[in-house]
């Protein structure tokens, strides 16, 4: 992310969102608040409301940002992703992923991010705010919820069994830090500030930990995500 | 059959009975056999020893006891007629209630009586030249396939079932019995009309054992449809409620998100949108509805702060966001912590909730628990507000320092205000 938190007039930015959500009326809803493209420069370019739309869509319009739900009918958001693996991992203009849920249940939200999700945030986000996740996922970088931060770090600090890959399944003391302090209902910027560290640098704190959790081997994550049942 | 030899020894003290129901029903309770007798007994209003001495008696007259019993056996359900209260002298002798291993000695000692009562039978009764050697044979043919049917009967199945698998073992031994029974008695044929050895005899036996197998089988085969198609029917039915109720619920967190947006009426339509959104919340994700007890003291952790948060809200209408990484039983320390965090959320719902929703933080780490709560309001200024300064003073500061914490109140870069509590547990 860039430092203009407030970009979310800047007709200079446009981002291609597809909205996918099996309810009419969020998607409606999410259209209101953030598809006024010459406002926000989010351009809704196309909805769907299960998992075989959603990949035909995706596969149509290629968006940059897809904002995901959690529960869908055909698979769920898991789904999705898995069928949509290529299109992520895409050198050129990858697809983008940002689960959008009501769910907080801890495995829903392990699930998606572990399914290759660039973030998770709830539905009672902002409109502004959501817009700012939206272009954050764009460029790459991570989107925790505050919620998602303390799952992540509960899901990490519960080592019963020792990690099979040292570097990938521990957190440094600075990632948890940074984890700690958007748990706390941080921004970016706040957090920056705090650690007297830059918002890039922060950013890549956070990309790391998406990343191990994406790609740790530890297998209890998941165990654990179905076992908690945190709220 | 010699099923009936089996009432009159083993229970030679009469019984009182109870006053009859008035359907009759074979007893579960306390019944050696079938519980023809004590059913009867109980219907009738006689003691069941009574009864038993008949069937014995019938079945002397040429078996019609025996017969007779197998067909009440057959015909008439299970109930819980013939139940009678006070105990018998001898342990073997049932009385009312059921007890486990009443039912096993009883058994034992029935076996014992119906070897007692057969070999004297066939003894005694001669029925001229050649009947004898049938009667052996028959006699095994006949026990074997009484043992195998009666695993048919329900309620001793559905009793095994709950009794575990030692009593499966049995019942498998039970059936194996039988089989060798009737085999034995087969085979038993076969060599008194042996030496003849046709091949329209052993065509016969051929038949007689397929028959003899197919009745066997028979009582397992249903048995297995059954219960197959039931606990088909059971799961597709637990999935389908499972997904109509993942739907629903999903839907009206919809509706409760949408219309806290959208409230412009504010205040109490949002309270009680999050309200509602917080208590299903807890139905849908915690396992089996856990202590939504307002009346009993949350005992760990997580449900205090969670407790508390959503208590406040409730009663300020500013949404609290929760997080809590980690759990821990509460001690006494920490219920003052608890008691300080709540202070420090009322405050900032009171003088930061316009601000958005205020953030609360608990975190366990080993031994040390932090809970840190934020709000985004104006951030209010401690020596400016001298009223709420002694309030913060006395019942988040104060507090904490008399138990053996901190706590730090400082203002957040970019506005707001946060409360941080630190607290050591109790030693563990």
């Amino acid at each position: 992310m860039t430092e203009n938190t407030e970009a979310t007039g800047g007709p200079e930015r446009r981002v291609r969102v597809v909205l996918v959500d099996d309810h009419r009326m969020f998607r409606t809803g999410v259209q209101a608040e953030i598809g006024r493209t010459e406002e926000t420069g989010v351009e809704v370019v196309g909805e769907a409301a299960d998992v075989d739309q959603a990949v035909t869509v995706i596969t149509a319009t290629r968006p940059e940002v897809v904002l995901l739900d959690v529960h869908l009918p055909g698979g769920g958001g898991v789904e999705v992703l898995r069928r949509c693996a290529p299109m992520m991992g895409a050198v050129e203009d990858p697809v983008r992923f940002l689960a959008l849920s009501v769910s907080d249940a801890a495995e829903d939200v392990i699930g998606v991010i572990r399914g290759g999700a660039r973030g998770y945030v709830t539905k009672t986000i902002t409109g502004a705010d959501l817009v700012d996740s939206v272009f954050r996922v764009q460029e790459g970088d991570a989107v925790f919820s505050p919620r998602l931060a303390g799952f992540v770090l509960d899901a990490f600090a519960s080592t019963d069994a020792p990690p099979i890959d040292e570097d990938m399944d521990r957190l440094t003391q600075r990632e948890r830090e940074v984890l700690r302090l958007i748990a706390r209902g941080y921004a970016y910027k706040e957090i920056a500030k705090q650690l007297f560290i830059s918002v890039k640098t922060v950013e890549s704190h956070v990309s790391a930990v998406l990343r191990k959790l994406q790609l740790s081997n530890r297998h209890e994550l998941t165990r654990w995500a179905t076992a908690r049942r945190l709220v | 059959m010699p099923a009936a030899t089996t009432r009159a020894p083993s229970s030679p003290s009469p019984d009182l009975e109870e006053p009859p129901p008035r359907k009759l029903y074979r007893s579960a309770d306390g019944r050696m056999l079938g519980g023809v007798a004590r059913g009867l007994g109980g219907h009738l209003g006689l003691p069941v020893a009574w009864v038993r001495f008949l069937f014995l008696g019938l079945f002397l007259a040429d078996g019609l006891g025996a017969l007779l019993y197998a067909v009440f056996w057959i015909v008439v359900p299970l109930g819980v007629g013939g139940v009678e209260a006070p105990k018998s002298v001898f342990e073997t002798a049932p009385d009312g209630r059921r007890r486990l291993r009443k039912p096993d000695k009883g058994q034992v000692f029935a076996l014992v009586a119906l070897l007692v009562g057969a070999v004297s039978f066939v003894g005694n009764v001669d029925m001229g030249n050649g009947a004898d050697r049938y009667i052996w044979p028959t006699l095994l043919i006949g026990a074997g396939s009484v043992l195998v049917w009666r695993q048919a009967d329900n309620a001793r199945r559905a009793r095994w079932m709950e009794v575990g698998r030692r009593r499966r073992v049995l019942r498998l031994a039970r059936g194996l019995a039988g089989v060798a029974l009737v085999g034995l008695g087969l085979a038993v044929f076969m060599v008194v009309r042996g030496s003849a050895a046709q091949l329209g005899n052993v065509l016969t036996a051929a038949i007689a054992v397929l028959t003899g197998i197919a009745l066997l089988a028979g009582p397992y085969l249903v048995r297995m449809t059954q219960d197959l198609s039931e606990e088909r029917l059971m799961r597709i039915r637990a999935q389908e409620r499972a997904e109509v109720a993942a739907h629903v619920h999903d839907s009206v967190l919809h509706t409760l998100t949408l219309i806290q947006r959208n409230a412009d009426d504010g205040g109490e339509v949002r309270r009680l949108a999050r309200a509602q959104e917080r208590e299903l919340r807890n139905w849908l994700y915690n396992p089996e509805g856990t202590g939504k007890d307002e009346a009993d003291e949350p005992e760990n952790l997580a449900e205090a702060v969670k407790r508390a948060a959503a208590e406040v809200e409730d009663k300020h209408g500013v949404p609290l966001e929760v997080v809590v990484v980690g759990d821990c039983p509460l001690d006494e320390k920490l219920a003052a912590q608890m008691q300080a965090a709540r202070e420090a959320m009322v405050n900032a719902a009171k003088y930061g909730g316009e601000g958005g929703a205020v953030q609360v933080f608990a975190e366990v780490e080993g031994n040390t628990v932090f809970v840190s709560v934020r709000d985004r309001g104006p951030g209010f200024d401690l020596d400016a507000v001298p009223g709420d300064r002694m309030g913060v003073r006395e019942s988040i500061i104060g507090r904490m320092q008399r138990n053996g914490g901190t706590a730090r109140l400082r203002s957040v870069p970019g506005g707001g205000t946060e409360v941080e509590l630190e607290m050591e547990r109790a030693g563990q």
